[in-house]
């Protein structure tokens, strides 16, 4: 274990290096991140001059609201800078062959395959929305017990966890196709279901959208779980929460491993 | 005689070739194309959810004039108007090729590099249609109540007309953006600068008329007047809010006659970024 982190730590030194080398490109890569992220949140601050809660008895009122976001700004900005970044490196890599160069490495194959390249510049989203939360929490009528402090950041990563692990079964599924960029555009476009407080899922259509977002592909517990601890009434109904995201991230890792290694299994080099 | 009588029709034969090669280029990915287009619904699909929350927790009947049901219809619509005025990789198709030299062969080949990229951008579009029509007839059927009647025949052909000319504006003001690579080295920067611009004020994230109690600190000028000084809208606020009937009679005519007017001024700007860009174009090497 403590290889593998020292490994890591290699890893990210020498993306920190690259990153710094092109610093400007590097800055427009944070403000690249930052100008769309300011964008949704002028979105939400309009919408707000038209309500004051989204959802009726909700609780979603503005400054809550506005920790769910930042919420989801950390947990999304953890997933981009670790673990993107090697994932969409995959399908170049099965294509030219370098995966087989993986392959032969005296380590984990899903350890190098998803953790080789740190993104730093997406983290620059992570630190607005700790800014954004801090914003928001101060402005609660109540403040947050000590125990919503302490499940927050487990809560948070056990959202990176599930997505970590969807991230791992698409990179199974592009191992076993040899390309998915439709695939990749469906992880962008199924995580936006987890951008919004799930009590939005309502009625005929919603309901059911809820249950298998929440049941089958557990996106919903991404950032409702950890945002809903922090922002709003603390209660028994905590509890339950916190263990269907223990427990959805706990099985998703395990589901994803084994998704994973099955496709290494069936591997065929494309390399001559 | 000949030169005068062949030269039309070589053109347009050309232009033909062109297309159909385009067109060919296309359809090798329609599997693709299918995924891709039934994927881009789904985040309109959480929006509806968001305005359905937004209605359920307000006691107000619309906003902004827009009931629940016409902000539904709207995003739909805004679909179909972006089908028509997005470009995806025109700018930085053209940049890239100032920049790795390849745009050379088109200086001197008796082909005209902008009508090249008009006909390839046709044949992608149409075959766009051809494939994305199901998806979006199955989509726009299943959410038929949100809709308010249909509208007269002049309100559907004021319609038509807005999409082929926010197809046209969306075009030109790409191919201009795109040129830019002939006096900048990189030009993603700016083409993300557009992006952010045109997704905020085009009216694809929400309609333009929510701005309009939003101060500009000019005196009796909204955020939403400033918006309509500007092109963006044509190409998914305006064809959408022709259709629900926001905008009728004279300033119908007005608006189109101004989305025309731009469709000039940037294809104007695209011929005159080409002309001053290929004559400070120099390229090296093979």
């Amino acid at each position: 274990m403590g290889r593998y982190f020292g490994i890591f730590l290699t890893f990210a030194r020498a993306c920190l290096v690259r990153d710094m080398t092109f610093r400007a490109n590097f800055l427009l890569e944070c403000v690249t991140s930052l100008g769309w992220m300011s964008m949704n949140l002028a979105f939400y601050l309009l919408v707000f001059t038209f309500t004051a809660e989204i959802g009726r008895g909700t609780g979603w009122t503005r400054e809550p609201f506005f920790a769910f976001v930042a919420t989801g700004l950390i947990v999304n900005a953890i997933v981009q800078a670790f673990f993107m970044p090697s994932a969409e490196e995959l399908t170049e890599l099965i294509r030219t062959g370098g995966l087989d160069a993986v392959l032969v490495q005296p380590l984990d194959a899903q350890f190098l395959l998803s953790l080789h390249r740190v993104d730093y510049s997406s983290l620059a989203n992570g630190l607005v929305g700790v800014g954004l939360l801090g914003w928001a929490v101060s402005r609660f009528a109540a403040p947050p017990p000590l125990v919503a402090w302490v499940l927050y950041p487990v809560l948070v990563a056990c959202g990176v966890a599930i997505l970590y692990a969807l991230i791992i079964m698409l990179a199974a599924a592009t191992i076993l196709l040899g390309r998915n960029q439709s695939l990749y555009d469906f992880w962008f476009y199924l995580t936006t279901f987890s951008r919004y407080p799930a009590e939005i899922y309502a009625g005929p259509w919603g309901g059911p959208i809820r249950a298998l977002c929440t049941f089958v592909i557990p996106i919903l517990l991404v950032v409702n779980v950890p945002a809903r601890i922090i922002a709003q009434p603390f209660t028994a109904a905590a509890g339950p929460l916190v263990a269907a995201s223990l427990g959805a991230a706990a099985a998703m890792l395990v589901i994803s491993r084994i998704v994973f290694q099955a496709a290494l299994a069936k591997y065929r080099s494309a390399s001559s | 005689m000949s030169d005068a009588t062949h030269r039309p029709l070589a053109g347009l034969r050309a232009w033909l070739t062109m297309l159909s090669i385009s067109l060919e280029e296309r359809l090798a990915y329609r599997g693709d194309f299918i995924l891709g287009t039934v994927m881009r619904f789904l985040p309109i699909v959480t929006q509806v959810f968001l305005w359905t929350a937004v209605f359920s927790a307000t006691s107000r009947p619309d906003i902004a004039g827009y009931s629940r049901d016409d902000i539904v219809a709207y995003y739909l619509l805004t679909m179909v108007s972006r089908a028509f005025s997005s470009m995806p990789g025109l700018a930085g198709g053209i940049a890239r090729g100032v920049r790795d030299g390849s745009i050379k062969k088109y200086l001197v080949q008796p082909v005209d590099y902008i009508s090249f990229l008009l006909a390839a951008r046709i044949a992608h579009k149409l075959v766009y249609y051809l494939v994305a029509a199901l998806p979006f007839a199955v989509i726009f059927f299943l959410c038929r109540g949100f809709f308010p009647p249909a509208p007269d025949a002049v309100t559907i052909l004021a319609f038509l007309l807005a999409l082929v000319l926010s197809f046209l504006l969306g075009f030109f003001m790409e191919a201009t953006l795109g040129m830019l690579g002939f006096w900048f080295l990189e030009v993603s920067s700016i083409i993300f600068g557009y992006m952010l611009v045109q997704y905020l004020l085009s009216g694809h994230m929400f309609p333009i008329d929510m701005l309009a109690d939003i101060p500009t600190g000019i005196a009796g000028t909204s955020l939403a007047d400033v918006v309509r000084w500007l092109p963006f809208e044509y190409t998914a606020y305006f064809p959408s809010a022709v259709w629900l009937g926001k905008v009728r009679g004279w300033a119908l005519v007005r608006d189109l006659a101004i989305e025309a007017g731009w469709v000039v001024v940037m294809a104007l700007c695209c011929r005159l970024a080409w002309r001053r860009g290929t004559r400070r174009y120099s390229a090296f090497g093979g």
